[in-house]
């Protein structure tokens, strides 16, 4: 989601990807896993996290007795935060390391960067992050959360139980967020919602200085209706965004902020006393209520030896990837892309909510929506759980993708079926 | 409770009297138990939950007020084995169960014993209001206040007698003032007659402010069309006040922003301004300034915690120190063996940023850690229209007071004479026998150390992440540059101005292509002035 231009980013990358961790060579009784999370540069802050998470589910893994009798080997690379990076080592995980399955990439632009390279050499790609949509590809499955499963619910969520009739759209300047954004916008005014009821803001990355913005929210918050921010900010820029909330003294019972990249993870960083009501919509909560989420995190601590360690939204899409993945090559009884690609489709495995999670034809998966209001704490009360949502890659609120669907299953086999001319192949990849 | 009657049928009379009595309890408002409603919500839903509130503020007990501020914070819990609710302080793994009309204790029970009561924004909203209604015959006056502002903030018809009943008792001008505004915007909900709404418009038009233009907005779609005029008048000239104010309050961001901006490059201003060093690791400088606040608040927490409200204090000459020293070292290890020769410094400290960022990475981790605000930098304060947040307010004195001290060093310690001679004369100077080489270290060090308590500042307002410096690098060596290389005051005025002038293009243009628009002018500028604002004149410059 993050990405900042840096000066000499490239020279970044040239003196972390010496000190990367390379994979040990194996002996042919293993199967290899890729792993590409940037762990240095500005990435390292989020991806970090999700390298360790796959080491822990390779780790439970293997105790279980690994993949078809084989033990799982997770080849760790370290792309950088540099997306051509991405690509580079995408291309040797898969052709020089072998690996059955890629987990990783975080931003889109990571993923745009390596989406050909997985097409080219046939290999498969686990992406666990919510994105803005808009693509399908025969070889990425898509287990973090596409627009209808966070923003729409979330919207829904405050007009119906806060009323809200005036909407901000504040975001970072970057794919994510537009698209987003333009996918709501369309949706509220649909809705009935009349334009100048709608204020869109979009900011740079690292964006520090909010006091403008911050107050003409709520000059914008002042006519009368009640108003409420749908932020799509990114990351870093949100704990300076919430101090000047919280300084300004506007408090979640007058305009609430509900936030689709803020976790437990981001409010880590954060005294979250004046933020209490201030909400966010993902997939997963760590304070979810279930076994099998006590379960996680208990594991989860002993593999970091931290209790502190929170879990957050994109660990879970990690997890429901991984597992979905050995299921799939179980039922497969081989790693072989192809067979896989078939296999994995209708699996169905537990998410971390309590229920499961099944992928779906257009390589998305289903889960519930959760609406969580942020705690004193840092941790987030759940105020809303939608029943399970199926991922839609083509939005059907926008003009160019309302007529695209996508089935990766044969016959159809294709990514951007139009479903007005009966042909594959519209707008998109 | 009639059984002192003495004959039978007139005891069960009494009886039947009781009843009825107690079925008309309502009305006889403290004379309900609320202590079953205050159980309810064990079972409420959302809606139901709102119901509940309702009913408990109409009893008008003032005795609920700590159970509904409870509710609000969600300290309320109730206990699994029983379904009754009780306020929840967390006393270790347990929770001290404390009752919720009487206020006494009722004991302990463990964690998974009891369960949260769940809570939403619409519901604090809804406590607010009652609890304003509850307090507002407090004999506190700082609660009757709070009541007020609850009640103005979330305004219902509901209310309105009981305001009418505070007023008439009210002796304190403030309070009362307040509580005729909150009753002007209850009353505009209300059925009362058109004249009576026609003056409340006019005491909320007196309120003035954003807030007052909210309201009447709000409300002008339910009143009746002959108020209309009145109302717009009223947001006409509510609109017409503020809009000086505005632009006070858009040169006080610009301010504000150029204070920070001064903050991170006054360093810079002697690292690069004086000496002439392009200096990469500045950022990192600044970021270091923040670590050393969060560790010395994190010691500050586990040791002193009474102490925080000096944590920024200690810190200042703790970073000033840490990254004094580092600064120090820079010099004595790399950049000494590469003075006069530009592109090669430029590389080295680009290195050595990177080193450091990888080597907080290591030692913290790569998240964002917690700088906590002292209670005397949160919140804000109105000044006329306008509202000045504390935090933004001390950053500005504190990078003024930077600035004033740096300049007294510069122009009158021995020290800045060593200074100033060693860069605009190094042989000069050497021949005068002055340790050039020392002179050049702890300038550097002063520069490094100066960007270390910037850094503890920043940290009140930004990230304190490993990238937290790359984010100002760009921006101070704009500033610097802009502003003339090697003079001071020209990074005081060049980081003002361009706050300011970023500040007048944002909400015009957006931030997006506000921060273009200024790099383009600069560019613009330093075609004309290539020297900057203020370019240094005479011998100096060829030194």
């Amino acid at each position: 989601m993050t990405f900042k231009s840096k000066l000499g980013g490239a020279l970044l990358a040239a003196v972390m990807s010496t000190t990367a961790l390379q994979g040990a060579f194996a002996a042919d009784d293993t199967i290899k896993i890729g792993v590409l999370h940037s762990l240095s540069g500005t990435m390292a802050i989020s991806e970090t996290t999700l390298k360790d998470v796959m080491l822990m589910l390779v780790a439970e893994q293997n105790k279980k007795g690994g993949v078809l009798g084989k033990k799982l080997e997770a080849v760790v690379v370290d792309p950088a935060s540099d997306w051509p990076l991405f690509a580079e080592k995408a291309r040797q995980l898969i052709s020089k390391d072998k690996v059955a399955a890629v987990f990783g990439c975080w931003t889109s632009s990571s993923r745009k960067s390596v989406l050909p390279v997985f097409e080219e050499l046939n290999s498969i790609l686990f992406y666990p992050v919510q994105y803005e949509g808009e693509e399908s590809s025969r070889n990425i499955f898509y287990t973090g959360a596409a627009p209808n499963q966070q923003a729409i619910p979330a919207v829904d969520y405050l007009a119906k139980e806060e009323g809200v009739k005036r909407w901000v759209l504040a975001g970072t300047d970057y794919v994510y967020p537009q698209t987003t954004n333009k996918i709501l916008k369309a949706y509220l005014m649909s809705k009935g919602v009349a334009e100048s009821d709608i204020m869109v803001n979009y900011t740079p990355f690292g964006h520090s200085d909010w006091q403008t913005i911050v107050s003409d929210i709520k000059k914008f918050g002042s006519a009368g209706k009640k108003t409420a921010v749908v932020s799509t900010i990114n990351g870093d820029a949100n704990v300076p965004f919430y101090k000047e909330l919280g300084n300004q003294g506007i408090k979640a019972e007058d305009i609430p902020v509900v936030a689709f990249s803020v976790g437990e993870e981001e409010l880590a960083g954060l005294d979250t006393k004046p933020l209490v009501g201030h909400l966010a919509a993902w997939n997963y909560f760590q304070s979810v209520d279930a076994d099998v989420n006590a379960e996680f995190i208990k594991e989860w601590h002993a593999f970091t030896k931290n209790d502190k360690r929170v879990t957050n939204d994109p660990m879970e899409a990690a997890y429901i990837g991984f597992n979905a993945w050995v299921k799939a090559v179980e039922a497969a009884g081989t790693t072989n892309t192809d067979a896989v690609l078939d296999s994995i489709i209708g699996v169905s495995v537990p998410n971390l909510s309590g229920g499961t999670s099944t992928v779906m034809p257009n390589h998305h998966i289903t889960k519930p929506v959760l609406i969580g209001e942020i705690q004193a704490d840092g941790q987030f009360d759940i105020v809303q759980e939608t029943a399970p949502v199926v991922g839609d890659e083509w939005s059907d609120y926008l003009p160019d993708s309302k007529n695209l669907i996508s089935d990766w299953r044969k016959p159809m086999s294709c990514g951007n079926f139009n479903v007005a001319s009966g042909k594959c192949g519209g707008k998109g990849s | 409770m009639t059984s002192k009657v003495p004959f039978r049928v007139l005891q069960s009379l009494g009886l039947l009297l009781c009843l009825m009595f107690s079925f008309a309890a309502p009305s006889f408002a403290q004379q309900t138990d609320p202590r079953p409603m205050i159980d309810a919500l064990s079972k409420a839903d959302f809606g139901e939950a709102e119901k509940l509130i309702g009913q408990l503020a109409a009893t008008g007990d003032a005795r609920l007020v700590p159970a509904l501020n409870a509710f609000s914070e969600g300290d309320l819990y109730f206990r699994k084995s029983d379904n009754l609710v009780f306020i929840g302080k967390a006393a270790g793994s347990n929770y001290e169960l404390i009752d919720p009309v009487t206020g006494a204790s009722a004991g302990q029970a463990a964690k998974n014993a009891v369960t949260k009561i769940k809570i939403n924004n619409s519901l604090r909203r809804v406590i607010r209001s009652a609890m304003g209604g509850l307090t507002l015959l407090s004999p506190d006056r700082g609660v009757r206040l709070q009541a007020a502002d609850a009640v103005l903030r979330s305004p219902s018809a509901e209310n309105l007698e009981l305001l009418e009943t505070a007023i008439s008792k009210e002796a304190d001008r403030e309070v009362k003032a307040r509580m005729e505004e909150a009753r002007a915007v209850s009353l505009l909900s209300s059925d009362r007659s058109i004249d009576e709404k026609r003056a409340a418009i006019a005491t909320i038009k007196n309120y003035g402010g954003r807030n007052a233009i909210g309201i009447l907005m709000g409300a002008s779609a339910s009143l009746d069309p002959s108020l209309k005029a009145d109302v717009d008048a009223a947001i006409a000239s509510i609109e017409s006040g503020q809009r000086l104010w505005d632009i006070g309050q858009n040169v006080w961001y610009g301010v504000s922003l150029g204070s920070v901006l001064l903050l991170a490059a006054i360093g810079l201003a002697i690292t690069f301004g004086v000496m002439g060093i392009i200096n990469m690791a500045h950022g990192e400088m600044v970021m270091l300034g923040a670590y050393s606040t969060f560790v010395v608040q994190q010691l500050i927490r586990d040791n002193a915690p009474g102490l925080f409200d000096w944590s920024l204090a200690i810190a200042l000459p703790v970073a000033f120190l840490v990254t004094g020293a580092v600064g120090f070292v820079i010099e004595r290890g790399v950049i000494r063996f590469l003075y006069g020769r530009p592109l090669e410094t430029l590389l080295a400290t680009w290195g050595v940023s990177l080193i450091l960022q990888q080597t907080i990475r290591s030692i913290f981790g790569p998240t964002n850690q917690e700088v906590g605000n002292p209670s005397w930098m949160s919140g804000s304060f109105p000044v006329g229209g306008m509202t000045i947040t504390w935090n933004r307010m001390w950053i500005i004195a504190f990078s003024l007071s930077i600035f004033v001290a740096l300049l007294v060093v510069m122009k009158k310690s021995s020290f800045g004479l060593n200074m100033r001679a060693v860069t605009q004369n190094r042989r000069m100077a050497s021949s005068m026998g002055i340790k050039t080489p020392w002179v050049d270290a702890f300038t550097f060090a002063l520069g490094s150390g100066i960007a270390g308590i910037a850094g503890v500042a920043l940290s009140q307002i930004d990230n304190v992440s490993p990238n937290l410096g790359q984010s100002y690098i760009i921006d101070s060596f704009m500033v610097v540059v802009f502003g003339g290389v090697g003079n001071l005051w020209g990074t005081l005025v060049g980081a003002l101005s361009l706050g300011v002038l970023n500040k007048f293009l944002e909400p015009s243009v957006g931030a997006v292509l506000g921060k273009i628009l200024v790099l383009v002018l600069i560019i613009l500028f330093i075609q004309k002035r290539p020297r900057g604002l203020f370019a240094l004149k005479g011998r100096a410059v060829e030194a």
